[in-house]
């Protein structure tokens, strides 16, 4: 990392003898710190420098600040943030050039696409969907011992549209021979904000029993009266906060809570990376696709075996044009980074995001995308 | 000013008048700062007023877009919203109120004047936490410990429409308002304690010379006279208690409806709790929809501060200051 120390000279002495502590911290920490002059910045690694800023889905926070540490730890002269200001907002920043890339759970309707030639100096946008992220169905059981509680695409719908309302239900059961269900009754929990998260859980049950789940998919909970909380967070702290809850959060978040095993065909799934992971392989191309945009719609009634359907895919946005050489250079290296398998597989770690790393073939995709990134002029 | 040393002529100064520099610097400096606060808040209104617009003008089809609205139109969305603001901020007036009056009289009344001392410090070292403390306090702290009560309530006096249908966890507007009563007590009981300090020594003593007991004699001296300074506390404290937004945010399960079912969870939602709520995934009338409910909020706590300024003058003249 470059420091740039500046001393008055009353300090200069404390300062000295900061600075050989530091130097000893640094010299223990190993290899990868640059030594020599800690004025100059990227002395070693890439020639890359100058900074790269993004904003946008808090869904990929945690994943993006693995990504932003292991790409400034290859190229130390590189200023990557990322704000997790929300999909909104991260996309209209992107537009209006505050930022240079942004992370979007939902991908840029025709309008914003429109405005994105602008802004891309008469290039195009670029959405890539780094960023797969189960979505567990938690509960708070604890009287109950089984490591899933197994529940239909219909009982699912059912528990959240208020239809089956005690946790001894017949439909609950009937997927359960080998647990014993408590007589209580269920306190369905929903995200009180509007999110991602809760539109593609939204979106996964209208597709999945729509008889049941008579509401479009949307990023606000459609019902009213229900138990609910801002942010994962708070939803996590009002499913802790009384026993019979059932709420949906990311499934790196669900922590000790009972996790639902999903109805998928004849079987039923619990969440884990790869078979969320395979969702993505079964799902067609979405209808203004191209192979700068790779955005897709998910197949979320698919029936293949092992297969997690209820899954939040987060787009990466860029621009195939950037004004200045290094922009252009900065964004290509950081995303090239980020579909790397070194940066999948370290936010698919639990204490980072959790996510499903990406496969090959969609790789393979992502980096033809990228390499079409240029200069403007 | 200092007496001018004596001398055998009078001293005529004919150059620069010590201060009158310094007098126009500081005169300058206050009239800015005066029409600086003006000017802000001006452009407050103005800003929220313009940006308000678009959601005045849309139509109802505009606003199908919009998530977070569910389908209704600019008042049926805004109008729970009020309600649920100002039913928040009563249930914490009617809290925080009495015990702030309670607790005022207690320091400037009753307590040795050591702990008194100690006491005033500690209440508005409350006014210090910051209100995403109060929520965290509210989600872990004051939920599970007043669950069984609510419970309790919802069981035994659920005939009464208030009480009915509890739900576990404590997430609604009767918790939100607790949190809030306790938030706003600082600023009340500081606001009342200082003004029942202020009770003529002289009424104190008449009345407590004609006979009247300890309680008596504020009934009759201490109270009457601090009545103003209890409306403009409490008006005070709702201004605060209206605004309040990351408290309300964390302890309330929110929703968009106008009823009394204080006990039950996604039936109320303030302006604020609202704004901060949607405004990160909000874009284009969205947006507008919320300033404009922003815009309402500060009209309605505008005129609640007007209405308390006019209680206020209105009883100056009955309340014995003079």
């Amino acid at each position: 990392m470059g420091m740039n120390v500046k001393l008055a000279p009353s300090r200069r002495l404390a300062g000295i003898s900061a600075i050989g502590a530091l130097a000893l911290t640094l010299a223990a920490c190993g290899g990868s710190t640059p030594e020599g002059d800690a004025t100059t910045s990227g002395a070693e690694g890439t020639e890359l420098s100058g900074s790269i800023a993004g904003s946008g889905a808090s869904s990929q926070e945690n994943a993006v600040n693995g990504w932003l540490a292991g790409f400034t730890e290859a190229n130390p002269g590189v200023d990557a943030s990322y704000d997790p200001t929300g999909s909104g907002t991260g996309r209209e920043q992107f537009l209006n050039g505050t930022v240079l890339f942004a992370g979007s759970d939902a991908a840029m309707d025709s309008e914003e696409l429109a405005a994105g030639v602008e802004r891309c100096f008469g290039g195009e946008v670029i959405e890539l969907p780094l960023y797969i992220s189960p979505i567990a169905v938690i509960y708070n059981l604890p009287g109950v011992d089984a490591e899933h509680v197994n529940m239909t695409q219909q009982t699912i719908a059912g528990i959240f549209a208020g239809e089956i309302t005690n946790w001894n239900d017949a439909a609950i059961a009937e997927s359960n021979p080998d647990v014993e269900l408590p007589d209580m009754p269920i306190i369905p929990v929903n995200r009180s904000d509007d999110s991602g998260t809760t539109e593609n859980f939204t979106e996964y049950l209208s597709a999945v029993a729509p008889d049941v789940w008579t509401y479009e998919a949307a990023g606000t909970w459609p019902i009213e009266g229900t138990q609910s909380g801002a942010q994962t967070s708070g939803v996590l702290e009002v499913i802790n906060g009384a026993e019979g809850t059932i709420g949906y959060a990311d499934a790196s978040r669900a922590g000790e809570l009972g996790t639902v095993a999903v109805g998928v065909g004849e079987e039923f799934v619990p969440f884990s990376p790869e078979a969320a992971a395979q969702i993505i392989d079964v799902s067609p191309a979405a209808a203004d696709a191209t192979d700068l945009r790779l955005t897709i719609d998910l197949a979320r009634d698919t029936t293949e075996s092992g297969t997690y359907p209820i899954v939040l895919v987060s787009y990466s946005i860029a621009c195939s044009v950037y004004e200045t050489e290094e922009d252009a250079a900065n964004v290509a290296a950081y995303l090239s980074y980020v579909a790397s398998p070194e940066a999948q597989d370290r936010a698919a770690q639990p204490d980072v995001a959790g996510s499903a790393p990406i496969s090959d073939d969609l790789r393979t995709r992502v980096q033809a995308a990228l390499d079409q990134i240029t200069v403007a002029g | 000013m200092a007496p001018a040393p004596p001398s055998e002529r009078p001293v005529v100064r004919t150059g620069r008048v010590p201060g009158r520099l310094g007098n126009r610097v500081f005169s300058g400096i206050s009239t800015g700062a005066g029409i600086l606060i003006l000017v802000i808040l001006a452009a407050v209104a103005a800003f929220l007023l313009i940006r308000a617009i678009p959601a005045f003008q849309a139509s109802r089809e505009d606003f199908a877009d919009i998530d977070f609205m569910l389908g209704r139109d600019l008042w049926g969305f805004v109008g729970p919203l009020v309600f649920g603001t100002v039913i928040s901020s009563t249930i914490a007036l009617l809290v925080a109120v009495p015990l702030s009056i309670g607790i005022a009289l207690f320091i400037s009344h009753y307590a040795p004047r050591k702990l008194a001392q100690g006491l005033g410090y500690l209440i508005d070292l409350l006014a210090a936490i910051p209100s995403v403390i109060f929520g965290l306090w509210g989600i872990q702290w004051l939920q599970p410990l007043v669950s069984p009560l609510f419970s309790w309530l919802s069981e035994n006096l659920g005939f009464i429409p208030l009480f009915t249908d509890y739900q576990a966890p404590a997430r609604n507007i009767m918790t939100a308002g607790l949190v809030l009563a306790i938030m706003i007590l600082p600023i009340i009981t500081a606001t009342i304690r200082e003004v029942f300090l202020q009770t003529p020594r002289l009424h104190e003593e008449a009345s407590l010379a004609l006979g009247a007991t300890r309680w008596e004699m504020i009934r009759q001296a201490v109270l009457p006279f601090g009545r103003s300074g209890i409306i403009s506390a409490s008006m005070l404290g709702m201004g605060r208690a209206l605004g309040e937004t990351m408290a309300v945010l964390m302890v309330l399960s929110p929703g968009y409806l106008i009823n009394f079912f204080l006990l039950q969870p996604g039936q109320h939602q303030s302006i604020a709790a609202n704004i901060a709520s949607h405004f990160p995934e909000a874009s284009g009338l969205g947006v507008d929809v919320l300033i404009a409910s922003g815009f309402i909020l500060f009209l309605l706590t505008f005129g609640v501060n007007l209405v308390a300024r006019w209680i206020i003058n209105r009883r100056a003249e009955f309340s014995g200051a003079n």
